[in-house]
């Protein structure tokens, strides 16, 4: 049998058991299981030495299979951890050598780690995605552009439709940022993200907003009405959540 | 309370804005480094290669 490293999934309170976890299926088969040290926890699991070093890595994150599998099972496990206890998720393939590499971060880093669950303790992430529409041409106006002869009436007609789209999609991104100001009173922390690549997202539509925000647990009834009842000229939400808190998990050092 | 990724319709370009941008970052001598590598630029990269194969008629 071939050597093993470990996958880091998150970090949470030291109270966690074994048998919270063991149920849960992880990125490469193996049983997923918890590591305590100082006052926290790392959840991690097995994963194979040669599948996970970091030239492996490297060259899997760019088969899209690969890197959906492990990404919604490192997903799966950080959400429902997340449903149970307060988690600081890890960034996508962060493996360890052995056990004791992972006790060594937790001693270390603890008090980080204290102060990051912390910050998510009893709170959660939504996600608004904003999206410019009808910012498809108009339909081209006839007029004083006949009188110029086909091959300039084309390319003005060219020109006034992409001027008008260009004008829409800034309408919409004056929308999404009014939306995204209110969207920061009403919660506790945000953050944003580049809008998605549309050939990624399967939307025809721009993207103009891709934000998160940090609520306390349950009390999304606010900003789930700010997205219900947006009736704006040119922009499109869409909220999705709760998520775990993988936007607010920084350990102060990093920032 | 529910938390999103329980259900298979998440999509995958959200999970990976919060996977490959979010999280804590852990480098130093106790990890595999994975560090200096761009992970978001090779793997969107390979996303969007992909998906523009799948989307030709």
């Amino acid at each position: 049998m071939s050597d093993e490293v470990l996958y880091l999934y998150a970090v949470t309170d030291s109270d966690i058991e074994d048998v919270e976890v063991i149920e849960m299926r992880a990125v490469d088969g193996a049983p997923v299981h918890v590591i305590a040290e100082a006052s926290v926890a790392a959840v991690v699991s097995a994963v194979d030495a040669d599948r996970f070093s970091e030239s492996a890595v490297r060259h899997s994150m760019e088969d899209l299979h690969w890197l959906e599998t492990i990404a919604r099972a490192h997903n799966a496990v950080v959400s429902d951890l997340a449903r149970r206890r307060p988690v600081a998720p890890v960034r996508l393939a962060t493996m360890f050598a052995n056990i004791e590499n992972v006790r060594s971060l937790l001693r270390v880093r603890a008090e980080d780690f204290v102060a990051a669950l912390d910050r998510i303790r009893g709170r959660c992430e939504w996600a608004v995605k904003g999206f410019a529409v009808d910012t498809e041409p108009l339909p081209a106006t006839a007029g004083p552009t006949e009188a110029l002869g086909p091959g300039r009436s084309y390319l003005q007609r060219r020109r006034a439709e992409r001027d008008g789209r260009d004008r829409r999609s800034q309408e919409a991104v004056a929308e999404a940022e009014a939306v995204h100001d209110r969207l920061v009173q009403l919660t506790l922390a945000s953050r944003r993200y580049p809008p998605q690549d549309r050939r990624l997202s399967g939307q025809r539509d721009e993207m103009v907003l891709n934000a998160a925000y940090l609520l306390p647990e349950g009390v999304e009834t606010e900003i789930r009405r700010v997205v219900d009842e947006y009736h704006g000229g040119r922009l499109r939400l869409e909220l999705t959540g709760p998520w775990a808190p993988y936007s607010f998990s920084t350990l102060e050092s990093d920032q | 309370m529910t938390v999103a990724g329980s259900r298979d319709e998440l999509a995958l370009v959200d999970l990976l804005d919060r996977l490959l941008a979010g999280g804590v970052v852990l480098t130093g001598d106790v990890t595999i480094s994975l560090a200096g590598v761009d992970l978001v630029q090779i793997s969107l990269r390979a996303l969007i290669s992909s998906v523009s194969t799948l989307a030709e008629p």
